[in-house]
Formats: C-alpha cells, sequence, structure tokens
C-alpha cells in the first residue's frame, strides 16, 4: 500500500524467517493464466476458489446477498405478505418471482455464494491442516542472518561463553514454554500455535454449523395447532392447523407418536404498577402420551419453556378465549353447542370472532338456515355508559359479549378456504330489531339474546374457556449447531487472541574475543505485546550472562548492529 | 398499591432528571475538549512531516525506520536490562504518534482533564438515570429504543474511560465521542422518549439479559472502533498527502499532527474490533438459542437475524482482510466502516424500517 522505502532486505529477511509463522496461504498475485487444457484449468479455478481473495470476495457477497431477503417480504416467513406484494407490484412481482427474491434463503444464486463458499473453506483448510501438522512435527526456522532487521531486537556483549549462553537461552525458553532447539549458532523458538489450532477449529466448526443446519432444513417440520381447554391434540398430519416442512421430511416417518390434552391453561398479570396487564406467568397444563400407547404424563409448558418430546418440542405460542354459546332454534331446541375460540386483537385481549351455525338449524317457517353471529368479546369490559368494546385488562373480570346476528348461507360450500374468526356476509341477511335496525345486543355470562319473531335465541354460557396456539416442531441437528458454535467462539478467541511468535538468542563470539548476544522477535503482524516479552526474556538471559565493559569505540560494527540506522533514546 | 405505583413514577421521573443533568453535564464536558483542542492547536508541531521527509531523504541509507523504544528496568539484575529495539514491520509508514488534543500546551491538557472529569461525572450520572430507570420498571432497560439510546451511550462513554483507566492513549477520543453521545441522547429524549412500559412475554426470559447486554455492549465497542477507524482514514490521507510532497490545509494539519499516527489509529481500530468479534458471535448465538426457546427455530432469517448475520459477515471479511497482505489499510478499513453502517442499520433501520418478530419494541 503506503510507498515508504523500505531498505533493500528487511523485506526478505523477514518474510524468511516468518514464513509459516500462519498457515494462511500465500497470495499469489493476480491470475496467471493457466496453460490451455482442461487439467489447467480446473487446477486454476481451484487455486483461485481456495485463494483468500476469494474467500474475502465471497464473504461480500454472501452479506450483500443476504439483504433482499430482509427487505422484501419471504414466503417462508410471511405469504400473505408476499401476496400482497404481488398484488401491490404487478411489474416488480414476477421479476422478483424470477429471481428467487421471495425466498432469498432458498434461492438458486444465494445458495451457490454460501456453496462455494464452503468448498473454498474446505479446500483451504485441509492443505492448512497438513501444513499445520507438518509445522508440528518439523522444528521452528533457523535464525535469519540479521537478526536487526526483525521487529523487536536487543543485543549486548557480555563475558559469558557463547555455548553457556545458548544453554541457558535453550532452558529459559523451554522453561517459558516455547518449542525451542539449537540451530547453528542460535536458539530458535517459538509460541502460540493454539492460535493455528484455533483458528482451524474455527474453520471447521464453520462447516459443522452448516450442514447441521442445512440437515435440520431438510428434515424439519413446524406446525401450528389451536387447542381449546379440554381439547386434545395427537401427532399426525390432519390434525394440524397448518403444517410445514424441509424437502425431505417424511411423515410416516418423522412425526413421532405423541399424544396431550389441554387441561387448562392459566395467566396471570400485573394488577398495579406501570406494568399493569403485563403477563406474569403462562402456563398450559397438560397431559401427555408418548409413543402408541404410554401412560400419560402431567406437565405444563410455559413461554419459553417448552415440552420435549422425543425431540419435537412443543411450544406455547398464543393464547385467547374461546366463548361456550348455546343456539336454540325457535322451538327451543338446542342446535349448537359449541366453544368459539376469538381472535384477540390487543394487548388487553380485546378480540373479535365468528360464531357459525351451519346445519341443524330450521327457521320460523321450519326451512333449512345458516346461522352466523359476528362476536366481539372483552375480558374486562369499561362499564355501562363507557362506550367502545374495548377491553382494560386482560383477565376475566367483567366479561362482555357483543352479538351481531344474521342468518342466510354461510357459503361454507363453496370450498373456499373460511377465515374461522370471520363471516362472509355477502349472503346473510341481517336480523333486524323492533325498529329495523340490524340486531345487535351486549350479553353478560349467562345471559341470552333473542332472536326476532320466533327465530329462536343464542346464549352466552358462563363457563368462558381459554385456548392456546401451540406451535409444534422439530428440527434435527441443532445440537450440532450449538456445539459448532460453541466450538465456533473457542477457536475464534484463541485465534484473534492467541500470538504465534518466534524468539531467537544467537550468540557467537566477536573479534576482540567477547560474546555478543542477539536476540530477536518476530510475531504475526499485530503484535503489541512482543516487544515486552523480549524485554522479559533479554531481562531474564542478561541476569546470567551480564554485560561486560564497554569496549573502546573503534571496535567492530557488528557488535553493535542496533546502531545501525536505529536510533535508541 | 397506589403507593407503588407513585413510587415507580417518581422514580421515571427522577431517571429523566438524570438523563437532561447527564447532557448538561456532557455538553460542558464537550466545551472543555473544544477548549482543549483550540488551546492545544497554538503549539507548533510539525513531526509527521518531519518524519516523513528525513525518511524520503534518508532513503539511500541503510535504514529509514524510526524506533521507539520500551525501556524497562530489569528487575533482579545488577546491570540495567539491554534496551529493546522495536521497528514497524517492513513495508509500513513509521511516523510518530501526535501529542494529543492539547498539543502539549498545559492549559490545553489543563482543559483536557477537566474534560475527562466532566465526562466521568456525567457518565455517573448517565448511569444513575439508565439504573433509576430500570428500577422504575422493575426490569433491564433495554426494553425499547429510548431506553437502548441510553444504555448504549452510557456503554460507550464507560468502554473509553475504561480504556483511559488502563492507560491506553486514547483522549484523542473524547471529543468526537462526547458529540456523538450528545446526538444519540438528543434523539433519545427527543424522537425516541418512550413512557416506562411494560414488555411482551417472549422477552420474559434470562436471555433477554445475555443477548440484549452483550448485544449492546458489542455496539458500543464497534463503535469506538469505527471512530478509531475514521480518523485513521483522516489521519491516513494526511499522511499520504505529506508523503507525496503536498501541503495540507492548515485546519487540517493543527488538528491531525495532534492525532496518533495512521498506524497506531489503525492498529487501535483493529484491535478493538477483533477483541469484541467474539463476543458478537456470541451475542448471535445467544439470539438463537433464545430464538430455539421462544419462537421454536433457532434460526429463521427474521431481519433482525438477517443483519446481525449480515454484521457478522461483514465483520469476517473485514478480519480476514486484515489476515491477508494486499488488503490491509484502506481497503480494510472501508470494510470496517462498511461493517460498522451494517450494525446501525440492524439497530435503528430494521426497528424503524422492517417489521419482524423483533419489532415488538416500538420506537
Ligand atoms: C465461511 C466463511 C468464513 C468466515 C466467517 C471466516 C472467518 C474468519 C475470521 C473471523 C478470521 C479471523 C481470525 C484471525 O484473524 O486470526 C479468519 C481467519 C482466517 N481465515 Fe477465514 N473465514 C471464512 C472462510 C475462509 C475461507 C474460505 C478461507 C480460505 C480460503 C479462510 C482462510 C482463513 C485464514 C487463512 C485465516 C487466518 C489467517 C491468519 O493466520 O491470521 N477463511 N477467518
Amino acid at each position: 500500500m503506503s510507498k515508504t522505502n523500505t531498505p533493500e532486505g528487511t523485506e526478505s529477511t523477514e518474510q524468511e524467517a516468518g514464513a509459516q509463522l500462519s498457515t494462511a496461504p500465500v497470495e499469489d498475485r493476480g491470475p496467471t493464466l493457466p496453460r490451455l487444457g482442461v487439467i489447467g484449468w480446473v487446477r486454476w479455478f481451484w487455486r483461485q476458489l481456495t485463494s483468500m481473495r476469494v474467500a474475502l470476495i465471497l464473504l461480500f457477497l454472501l452479506s450483500l446477498g443476504a439483504i433482499p431477503g430482509s427487505l422484501i417480504p419471504q414466503s417462508g416467513t410471511d405469504p400473505l405478505k408476499v401476496t400482497d406484494f404481488q398484488k401491490a407490484h404487478t411489474t416488480l412481482g414476477p421479476l422478483y418471482e424470477k429471481l428467487g427474491l421471495f425466498h432469498v434463503y432458498s434461492s438458486v444464486w444465494f445458495s451457490a455464494i454460501y456453496i462455494l463458499l464452503f468448498v473454498s473453506l474446505i479446500g483451504c483448510i485441509v492443505p492448512r491442516t497438513w501444513q499445520f501438522v507438518g509445522q508440528l512435527r518439523g522444528r521452528p526456522p533457523g535464525a535469519p542472518k540479521r537478526l536487526s532487521r526483525l521487529p523487536a531486537y536487543a543485543t549486548w556483549r557480555t563475558e559469558a561463553d557463547p555455548e553457556q549462553v545458548r544453554t541457558a537461552a535453550l532452558a529459559m525458553m523451554k522453561k517459558r514454554r516455547y518449542r525451542a532447539h539449537l540451530a547453528g549458532n542460535a536458539v530458535a523458538a517459538e509460541k502460540g500455535y493454539l492460535r493455528e489450532v484455533g483458528n482451524l477449529a474455527f474453520h471447521m466448526a464453520l462447516i459443522v454449523m452448516l450442514i447441521a443446519f442445512a440437515w435440520g432444513q431438510l428434515f424439519k417440520f413446524e406446525g401450528g395447532k389451536l387447542v381449546v381447554e379440554g381439547d386434545g391434540f395427537s401427532n399426525v398430519l390432519p390434525q394440524y392447523d397448518d403444517f410445514k416442512s424441509g424437502n425431505l421430511f417424511d411423515s410416516d416417518r418423522d412425526l413421532s407418536p405423541f399424544s396431550f390434552t389441554l387441561d387448562k391453561f392459566t395467566a396471570t398479570y400485573a394488577r398495579t404498577g406501570p406494568e399493569k396487564g403485563t403477563p406474569r406467568t403462562f402456563r398450559a397444563d397438560v397431559s401427555y402420551n408418548q409413543g402408541a400407547d404410554g401412560t400419560s404424563k402431567k406437565t405444563s409448558i410455559k413461554s419459553n419453556h417448552p415440552l420435549d418430546i422425543d425431540g419435537t418440542k412443543i411450544f406455547l405460542n398464543g393464547h385467547g378465549y374461546a366463548v361456550n354459546v348455546t343456539v336454540r332454534d325457535g322451538k327451543g331446541k338446542v342446535v349448537s353447542q359449541q366453544a368459539v375460540p376469538m381472535l384477540p386483537l390487543d394487548s388487553n385481549i380485546s378480540s373479535q370472532g365468528a360464531i357459525k351455525v351451519m346445519d341443524g338449524y330450521r327457521n320460523a317457517q321450519g326451512k333449512k338456515e345458516q346461522l352466523g353471529f359476528s362476536a366481539w368479546f372483552v375480558p374486562t369490559f369499561a362499564g355501562a355508559g363507557k362506550g367502545t368494546m374495548f377491553s382494560q385488562f386482560p383477565a376475566l373480570d367483567f366479561p362482555v359479549l357483543a352479538l351481531n346476528a344474521t342468518h342466510g348461507d354461510l357459503g361454507v360450500d363453496a370450498g373456499l378456504p373460511q377465515n374461522v374468526y370471520q363471516l362472509d356476509t355477502s349472503h346473510m341477511k341481517a336480523f333486524k330489531d323492533s325498529q329495523g335496525k340490524p340486531l345487535k345486543s351486549r350479553l353478560l355470562p349467562g345471559e341470552t339474546m333473542k332472536l326476532p319473531n320466533g327465530a329462536g335465541s343464542i346464549t352466552f354460557d358462563k363457563n368462558i374457556s381459554e385456548w392456546v396456539t401451540f406451535q409444534i416442531s422439530h428440527q434435527p441437528g441443532d445440537t450440532w449447531a450449538l456445539g459448532g458454535a460453541l466450538a465456533a467462539i473457542f477457536g475464534l478467541a484463541g485465534s484473534l487472541f492467541i500470538q504465534r511468535r518466534r524468539v531467537w538468542v544467537r550468540a557467537v563470539e566477536g573479534p576482540d574475543g567477547v560474546t555478543v548476544v542477539e536476540m530477536a522477535g518476530l510475531g504475526r503482524s499485530e503484535s503489541a505485546k512482543l516487544p515486552e516479552e523480549l524485554g522479559d526474556l533479554v531481562g531474564q538471559l542478561h541476569a546470567q550472562a551480564p554485560s561486560a565493559p564497554e569496549p573502546e569505540p573503534s571496535t567492530s560494527p557488528t557488535a553493535v548492529p542496533a546502531a545501525e540506522g536505529a536510533e535508541t533514546k | 398499591m397506589i403507593l407503588a405505583a407513585a413510587t415507580n413514577e417518581n422514580l421515571a421521573h427522577t431517571s429523566n432528571v438524570l438523563i437532561y443533568s447527564s447532557m448538561a453535564v456532557y455538553l460542558l464536558a464537550f466545551f472543555a475538549n473544544m477548549a482543549e483542542w483550540i488551546f492545544g492547536s497554538r503549539s507548533k508541531v510539525g513531526r509527521t512531516a518531519a518524519a516523513l521527509t528525513t525518511n524520503a531523504e534518508a532513503g539511500a541509507a541503510a535504514s529509514a525506520v524510526k524506533i521507539q523504544v520500551k525501556q524497562k528496568n530489569g528487575g533482579t539484575a545488577v546491570l540495567e536490562r539491554p534496551q529493546v529495539v522495536t521497528r514497524a514491520a517492513a513495508g509500513a509508514r513509521d511516523v510518530p504518534d501526535g501529542p494529543g488534543a492539547s498539543g502539549g500546551d498545559e492549559q490545553g491538557d489543563l482543559y483536557g482533564r477537566i474534560a475527562i472529569s466532566l465526562t466521568i461525572l456525567a457518565f455517573l450520572i448517565e448511569f444513575s438515570g439508565v439504573l433509576t430507570r430500570a428500577l422504575s420498571v422493575q426490569r433491564a432497560p433495554w426494553g425499547n429504543m429510548y431506553e437502548f439510546n441510553l444504555t448504549f451511550s452510557t456503554v460507550a462513554v464507560g468502554v473509553y474511560l475504561a480504556l483511559l483507566a488502563l492507560k491506553k492513549n486514547v483522549r484523542w477520543l473524547g471529543l468526537p465521542l462526547v458529540t456523538t453521545v450528545l446526538l444519540d441522547l438528543g434523539l433519545a429524549v427527543t424522537v425516541l422518549y418512550t413512557a416506562s412500559d411494560q414488555l411482551v412475554p417472549a422477552l420474559h426470559s434470562y436471555w433477554l439479559y445475555i443477548h440484549v447486554s452483550t448485544a449492546i455492549f458489542c455496539g458500543a465497542v464497534f463503535y469506538v472502533g469505527a471512530v478509531g477507524t475514521i480518523l485513521y482514514l483522516f489521519k491516513d490521507s494526511y499522511e499520504n498527502k505529506l508523503a507525496n510532497g503536498g501541503t495540507p490545509g492548515r485546519f487540517a494539519t493543527s488538528v491531525l499532527e495532534r492525532l496518533p499516527a495512521s498506524q497506531s489509529l489503525d492498529k487501535f481500530a483493529y484491535r478493538v474490533n477483533a477483541a469484541v468479534f467474539p463476543l458478537w458471535t456470541f451475542t448471535i448465538i445467544a439470539g438463537s438459542i433464545w430464538a430455539g426457546d421462544a419462537w421454536g427455530r433457532y434460526w429463521g432469517w427474521d431481519p433482525k437475524e438477517t443483519w446481525s448475520f449480515i454484521t457478522w459477515v461483514a465483520y469476517a471479511a473485514y478480519l480476514h482482510a486484515r489476515a491477508t497482505a494486499g488488503w490491509k489499510g484502506r481497503k480494510a478499513a472501508y470494510l470496517a466502516l462498511i461493517a460498522f453502517g451494517c450494525w446501525i442499520f440492524n439497530y435503528y433501520g430494521v426497528n424503524i424500517f422492517v417489521t419482524g418478530k423483533h419489532s415488538y419494541a416500538g420506537v
């Protein structure tokens, strides 16, 4: 980068001494075109793919490629929004569809980026591991000729003889847990191999995580089920309200047999303070059977505490109230008695829903008809005269049900899937009250709303149930993903916090017969502590081989190489 | 019961007063920092140019590399231990660090010290503000962006003060940090203010404490790193200009001359970013463990998750760039800034513009 004047030789000395201080591949500058031939091209392509430069570009592309998925609605998370988007953008929609932008993370191009990255990663790890094993088997390289060129350097003259100094140095380095050996007239020592171990572990852990994640995606399933208190669920496909699964999921093989019943749901809320109305506890007490015919066990499921049956997790996802209503026809015969789940609209559980009487009802004229009631429910009503149907508190303090009554054809036979919380009123007629206005009324528990002209009645029963939506999901491989993640953190910490460094101690007899000791250290580029560490080592060795009295100024320059271009203060 | 509510409201009110007071003190600290820079401009320092020109002239000499000496007196040795001579890595420009904002000017230095004292005071006040806020809502103060902003700036200042306490050369961070903390708090109390409020039940988990606290901490540290990176870019252009024989403007000279050398700033930024990267990795993993417990899947490409991932990959790219020879210096610095930009977008952008499971906080 910057063009400072590097004295001849500095770079090469350092490169030679620093060789294999990391297993990072040497960057070959610029793509040299291969000789013709398939093998030549393949080899060239492979070298490019596993180079650091390309790894960097792929990493960059990966983060760039992840962006659209966060800004454009994704069919995986919110299919409704995707449909809305496609309706609103008639030109962009199809284009996005083609580019896979509604399912970025499973699109061809996104997969291509990360698969290339991981191929590159494997192509990088394998040779690096071998290289590292080789380094562990070998010994730290011998001292470069001119130690004074290295980033940290010290020298002094001593009367101890060279042999003695080297022995002392070797012992000292070994004691400090350096891998050290005597090479020629110098001790070569190296420490911090764990950095490389950490780095390799980190990159391998990334592969483990990816495989675990891919495995999980292929075999996972995830479904939702609304259960009213007293009702149950058994783990077979038709029982789910909604269900999503990975490509290799097989419902016969992968749905483990279990069933459960929701005995009771309890929610408590803060009654005072700034957090008034905040849920304190959500608890679903369930009885469950594991296996085809196991014995029933009792447990409770709370938010953040799923129930785990054979690796399938059952989460408490949402809750609300279900009103029990009894509908009678004109003759007083009960035609329907049902618990109708209401959809919560706010945090105080003001809810909305639809009560549908599909069959069994005959109107005053004895003709078959369907009934539909739009319902609003609040667990805590503000009080008469205080108007609106907005709940004041999420618990059942003052429950009120408001109904609009209609009759006609609910349109359920049209074959279109219906929203259970809404009425399709296109073929329904409102009942009218005595003033000719649409019939509506607010009921307290136990109260009954009479339909006009002997059309029957609807009773808001006293027992109000709660319902819970459970999310039932299974994602195999998550323990592997977690293990990989933890290994990645530790590997990363090792790789970033451990310094790999080399120290050389050379002791030779100077021309005047006095021993010259030189010590130098070299670390990876960001080595703040290296000079300090070298200082300590110098101090220790110096204590064993103290400085000789200063020679006359005319001694040869090699004795004091520090003077060469380097100023000391 | 009413009493309890009143206490809570009192606490919330106290918290607001404390936050405003801390802003006032930060403002004073800002002026003191400015004074340090202004008084410091009286000193004439031209060390960078000197170093670079002597370098150029000494090109033919055996070595042009400047030396910085670590001098430690050996403990048990009778004689003073030999000095360790250090030199910059081959190919690096070797320029001494600037003298700091005060430029060696005594009055400037005095103001600098006052600025630090005021910053400490403001930090303590702000910290109490955050604490009372937490007490008033009886939970960790990380429920919405207002609280998030408060905690964020408190932690950033805390990191700065901790580095100072560790005797690191970071006084140059003072002015930019205090300025942005003021902006951050200003934004918090005007735009983002939310009366103390409740949390949705999905947040009732100890993972909230683990995941969110590390997220805030990482953000604050990344921020400190980003300030270092930006200053590095300025200083590096300045040095480049000088090295190429150009004459930078007087203002630039006065300011940049007093900053540490570009090398030092670059290293500072790298160390800060590298040190916190494993924690950021942990933050994401903790988040996905929590998501696994709360939402039934540990990774679902929710916008917040996606942007954490993007940020993570961007920082990984930066670290890679540093580990590869050809990409040090400015290019790597740009990557670091992009990575920090991703972090900021994850925090502001995703909360405000994108809806996802994480948008519970309101603004
Ligand atoms: C999957 C995406 C990858 C991620 C997230 C990633 C992340 C990282 C990180 C954070 C570091 C910094 C650790 C340090 O500075 O010591 C690092 C270092 C390194 N990475 Fe990767 N990496 C990825 C893929 C690759 C690939 C494909 C290669 C090979 C082509 C590679 C080769 C290296 C090398 C050689 C180092 C260490 C250089 C040194 O010795 O300091 N990485 N990686």
